[in-house]
């Protein structure tokens, strides 16, 4: 469009340029910061730095809880991402093209997790998984297929949404001309809906590995002495000990979540996504 | 080629009947439209041929073959969208080749096959393109070589050229026709567009409230409406209530009309615009009537008019422009109207179907 150049319209643009950066801003400013920090030579904060060094990064890799909890998170968020759109994706199916009894309760029992206190959910399935314990024997808590399941729950919400909304964007007429041809339902699926939604499927899946892989408040509850998840590790850290490991961590998390939002935009591009 | 049998097909939604005990059928390479106003069951009757909506009662028969109860990707049958509904992330080639691979053609038959669909369709060189990269004839065009290409053993198409603009419909529906009687495949075409209809079909179902009303080629259903639905979907007509009297009728105000389609069970006399004779004299004949003009249209061709008769009536009227010569027919100038008795039809009054968007005529 063509912007008017009168004082009132000129002002107007710059209020709003104005708004757009500061909100920018206050989002990225705790990221830089934190990536400042980790970089600072001096173990106790304080400004201006005394040096720069990359000393807080050997510590961090000198602690096993980190580099344990990290690949113990990347594990429990790629499994609940693939337990969580296995779930997802048929009901997605379900849910737009059927009409039954019940559909309504069906989505809000689905979107329920998103509802419900994520320390609620953690304590509950925590009694629930001790309760399977007891009575198979089979261990549950702790381990890293206990934490995915618990996470996979979390996952549920997001998948939903995402495939949802791109599902009932579709055309129906579009799969039924693959029927039309010959295709049966599976091939019609695998070569016509799926390749048309796959921006959802993919942004499900981030979202479900962010999820997942950020969360502190389920894994508190299901997690094993001696295994942790990242976020855990960090909490259990600073509860001792107040220096840039931390920041130095965070930093190496907040790389993980950008190479996965890196990855989703070389695949499909985020632009589709979100 | 394959005929196509519909016996006492029903589908019920809940309580309603979007197709009513319908019995009909495309014989072998023939392209029978299906007319009627929307909401009449059109495309419902389609979708039941086609395998997507499961019939409540009644048959379907491809050939001999009955598929009422088969899915849609074990009926053979090549379907054309309104939408088009072309596969958005597949070429051009990929959408044509879609039905060739599922029936697992080999892919030098198949490359030979597409290009010669596409060439069909006069598309030769978009194999390449995606189909938003086409105008919406283009697309249009993909979707009936994509339809055609498997050799399925119906064609069936819903409002095919709604989609279009006017002047790219006039054009798609002769080249329809002409494709769908070289590839000599039975089609149904589904439309609400009468005109349309007449000129592509060979023979017109007319459907109305999910029955169907009348069939018949586009002449028969023109000269000779089963009752006054199927009379005011296929063309204008004006519509005059009567009782049948000896040698013709007696309308409303007491006017005595001659006929030679006098029926006893007829309640309306239908005369078709173009039937209805202006003159500023009266000539000698039988169905004479003196007249007021109401409303005169001079449309380049013709004259359209609406005339009042005397006894109180009103008639449409189309005079040819030639035929009119230097005539003035402007409003309130006194005329003499003659109706041809062969032109006056009687039709059922009783016979309409219970549709409330009635309308007495349907506007070109
Ligand atoms: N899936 C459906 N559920 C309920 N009613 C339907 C459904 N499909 C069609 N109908 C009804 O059946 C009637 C015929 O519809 P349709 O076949 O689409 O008409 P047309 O194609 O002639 O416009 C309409 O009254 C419509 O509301
Ligand atoms: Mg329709």
């Amino acid at each position: 469009m063509v912007w008017g150049s009168g004082f009132r319209e000129r002002l107007g643009r710059f209020a709003f340029r104005t708004a757009a950066a500061l909100g920018l801003g206050l989002v990225l400013l705790p990221l830089v910061l934190v990536a400042w920090l980790s970089f600072f030579s001096n173990e106790i904060l304080s400004l201006p730095p005394e040096g720069y060094s990359l000393r807080w990064y050997g510590a961090a890799l000198a602690q096993p809880q980190f580099i344990g909890g990290l690949w113990t998170s990347a594990a429990v968020a790629l499994l609940a991402t693939a337990v969580g759109l296995l779930v997802t994706l048929p009901a997605s199916f379900v849910l737009t093209r059927r009409a039954f009894p019940g559909r309504e309760a069906v989505v809000q029992l689905l979107m329920s997790p998103l509802v419900v206190p994520a320390i609620v959910i953690g304590s509950a399935l925590y009694m629930a998984f001790v309760e399977f314990e007891v009575m198979t024997e089979m261990p549950l808590t702790g381990s890293v297929a206990g934490l995915a399941l618990g996470h996979a729950l979390l996952t549920i919400p997001w998948g939903l949404r995402l495939l949802t909304a791109n599902l009932a964007g579709l055309n129906p007429a579009i799969e039924e001309a693959a029927l039309s041809l010959g295709a049966r339902p599976v091939v019609a699926v695998a070569k016509v809906t799926l390749p048309l939604i796959w921006p959802g499927v993919v942004a499900a899946a981030l979202f479900s590995f962010v999820v997942s892989f950020g969360n502190l408040e389920v894994s508190l509850f299901l997690v094993a002495p001696g295994q942790t998840t990242l976020p855990i590790a960090i909490l259990q850290y600073l509860q001792w000990k107040i220096d840039p490991t931390i920041a130095a961590v965070s930093v190496v998390q907040i790389l993980v979540v950008a190479a996965g939002l890196l990855l989703t935009d070389r695949l499909v591009g985020l632009g589709r996504v979100v | 080629m394959t005929a196509v049998r519909l016996d006492r097909l029903t589908k019920l939604y809940g309580a309603t009947a979007a197709v009513d005990d319908v019995t009909l059928e495309a014989r072998e390479g023939e392209l029978l439209v299906l007319l009627g106003p929307s909401g009449c069951g059109k495309t419902t009757t389609l979708r039941l041929v086609a395998g997507f909506v499961e019939a409540t009662s009644g048959t379907i028969r491809l050939g001999g073959r009955d598929v009422t109860r088969e899915p849609p990707y074990r009926r053979s049958i090549g379907l054309v969208f309104q939408n088009y509904a072309l596969f958005p992330h597949l070429t051009v080639f990929e959408n044509v080749a879609f039905g060739l691979r599922r029936r697992r053609v080999a892919e030098a038959e198949i490359g030979a096959r597409v290009r010669r669909a596409l060439g069909l369709v006069r598309l030769d060189g978009f194999e390449g393109r995606l189909p938003r990269q086409l105008s919406g004839g283009q697309q249009q065009r993909v979707a009936i070589a994509r339809a055609v290409v498997i050799e399925p053993d119906v064609l069936l198409l819903d409002e095919p050229l709604s989609n279009l603009d006017a002047k790219l419909r006039h054009d798609v529906r002769l080249e329809l026709r002409r494709l769908q009687k070289a590839l000599s495949i039975t089609a149904i075409m589904v439309t609400h567009d009468q005109d349309e209809a007449m000129a592509v079909g060979d023979r017109l179902a007319v459907m109305g409230s999910g029955r169907i009303q009348q069939v018949g080629t586009p002449a028969e259903l023109y000269r000779s409406p089963a009752n006054r639905f199927v009379a005011s979907f296929v063309g204008r007509a004006n519509f005059l209530d009567a009782s049948p009297a000896p040698g013709g009728f007696v309308l409303a105000s007491g006017l005595a009309l001659a006929s030679e389609h006098a029926s006893a069970s007829a309640g309306t006399v239908m005369i078709r615009p173009e039937a209805v004779e202006v003159a500023a004299e009266p000539r000698p004949g039988p169905n004479q009537f003196p007249a007021t003009v109401d409303a005169a249209a001079f449309l380049g061709a013709s004259w359209d008019l609406e005339l009042a008769l005397d006894g109180g009536e009103r008639l449409m009227a189309t005079v040819p422009a030639a035929r009119a010569g230097t005539e003035d027919w402007s409003s309130g100038r006194r005329v003499f109207v003659r109706v041809d008795p062969a032109a006056a039809v009687g039709i059922p009054g009783s016979e309409r179907p219970a549709t409330p968007a009635h309308h007495e005529e349907t506007p070109r």
